[in-house]
């Protein structure tokens, strides 16, 4: 009875000791070879359809991300005054915002090919740099990279930086200006009126 | 003289005045180090957005919806070709000559066996396209971008890269080329030639700048972050020393309940020391 016990919490215990084991830049690389496969062999997607976009990568793409830790670099120092309801006010607004440009970003996928670099990383390393570079052709490549940090369910991705354009840095300076004028409720007023507006276009 | 110097004062007066006024309606709080004219840049920046909205952005989209893809990828790599003799040069001045070399290659290779640049052959023969520009070029140099400027139609730039622009701009072939070449019809060549790369260049821009539509609260802010960024790692060709943001310990306890102790994870920058308490969020 006991051994039943045992390996039924053995089995249970087994798919997080793997996604643990699970390299960065293998699970970047799985995860974005998923996706593009169902991209390609989705018209509704390719059509532009950012609704499909968005399940897609709320089933496949969110699980790999940490919303708060991103929320927490954009904010910078004016994430300490927040209180605990508008931190989750702020990283779900921020949360909605992304996925929904991620999504109109992917619907303009077309036939570019995804190269990593190899990753240079210790066993211990807790935080590391994913490269990638898009090809396509007739431009120059653009580098992606996938900035992640260990937790206990994994890697998760916590910025991403295009052509050397981080997405953290490039909102915090909108962050704090919001936060400056209207204070950190009128920064929330401002992503949830943008959120909004944006569904109501879809 | 003493009219010329009470015309240039009025100007002064009158250019100081529609900044004040300008700046009255766009202020918005305390201005970003980069951009000291922000109001004006902003202005501008409303401008070009007209401009684009009005003219060039349904042009490209009825070029877009017109052309099929693979004759737009012609015209493109005809222009990128166009580009590729100045980009080669300026791996030179950067010291970059095995870059520099592998350019004008790509130009000959180009020129010739893609057909005038329509097919780019030396890519597929794994001759890799470059981007580079005078004001990369500087930035390489040791010169820092100096101010965020908004040029008239061109979009963002800096001090710095309105010179490389004005330099790249010389060494423009679709403008230049023709003039070169002798050509009898030079002007009209050189303009449809011109407007063709601008039509072109910015429909391959929409996807981009719908993207952009969609991201940003500011746009104008989001813009102009996201070009200092992106000119540092030009300057730097994709690999820029490190420039550690300041971590946020984002499992820290808010405001008035006692700090977590950190879990072994030491952020690169240590956090400042807690605000006190009664700090107004809105405190400015």
């Amino acid at each position: 009875m006991r051994f039943v016990f045992q390996f039924l919490l053995a089995i249970g215990l087994l798919p997080a000791v793997q996604a643990q084991t699970v390299a960065p830049d293998e699970l970047v690389k799985s995860v974005t070879d998923e996706v593009i496969e169902i991209i390609k062999k989705d018209p509704d997607i390719q059509a532009g359809n950012p609704r499909k976009a968005a399940q897609l990568i709320q089933e496949k793409v969110l699980p790999h991300f940490n919303f708060t830790r991103m929320t927490a670099l954009a904010m910078g120092p004016n994430w300490r005054k927040a209180t605990p309801e508008q931190r989750q006010m702020l990283v779900e607004e921020f949360k909605t915002l992304l996925v929904r440009t991620y999504s109109t970003a992917l619907t303009n996928y077309r036939n570019q090919t995804i190269e990593y670099k190899p990753l240079r990383m210790k066993p211990e390393d807790t935080e590391v740099t994913v490269n990638a570079l898009v090809r396509q052709p007739g431009a120059e490549s653009v580098t992606i990279d996938y900035r992640m940090a260990k937790a206990e369910d994994g890697w998760k991705v916590y910025d991403v930086v295009v052509g050397g354009v981080s997405l953290v840095t490039t909102y915090r300076e909108t962050f704090n200006t919001e936060v400056r004028n209207a204070g950190i409720e009128g920064l929330i007023k401002s992503l949830s009126e943008k959120n909004r507006q944006l569904a109501g276009n879809a | 003289m003493n009219k010329l110097l009470d015309r240039s004062q009025s100007c002064l007066i009158a250019s100081a005045l529609a900044i004040a006024l300008l700046g009255g309606c766009a202020t918005t709080g305390a201005a970003d180090p980069r951009d000291p004219i922000e109001p004006v840049n902003r202005a501008v920046f409303e401008f070009n957005d007209t401009v684009d909205r009005a003219v060039l952005k349904p042009v490209a989209r009825g070029y877009k919806a017109v052309l099929p893809e693979p004759v737009r990828t012609g015209i493109s790599n005809f222009f990128s070709n166009l580009r590729d003799p100045w980009i080669g040069l300026n791996q030179l001045l950067q010291g970059k000559v095995e870059e520099g070399v592998t350019d004008f290659m790509r130009f000959v290779v180009n020129t010739t066996f893609g057909l005038a640049g329509i097919f780019d052959v030396a890519s597929e023969g794994g001759m890799e396209k470059h981007d580079e520009d005078f004001g990369q070029t500087l930035g390489v140099w040791g010169l820092d971008t100096g101010p965020y400027l908004v040029l008239p139609f061109l979009g963002p730039s800096s001090v710095r890269d309105g010179v490389g622009r004005a330099a790249d701009s010389v060494a423009y072939l679709p403008w230049q080329g023709p003039r070169l070449m002798d050509a009898g019809d030079e002007i009209a060549l050189r303009n449809s030639l011109t407007a063709t790369d601008v039509v072109q260049t910015r429909a391959g821009l929409l996807d981009a700048t719908n993207v952009l539509e969609e991201a940003a609260l500011d746009r104008y802010a989001f813009v102009r972050d996201a070009y200092f960024q992106r000119r540092r790692n030009q300057v730097y060709d994709g690999r820029p020393p490190a420039e550690p943001y300041e971590d946020i310990d984002y499992e820290e306890a808010p405001p008035a309940a006692p700090a977590k102790p950190d879990a072994g994870k030491a952020p690169p920058a240590a956090p400042a020391p807690a605000q006190p308490s009664g700090t107004s969020q809105d405190a400015r």
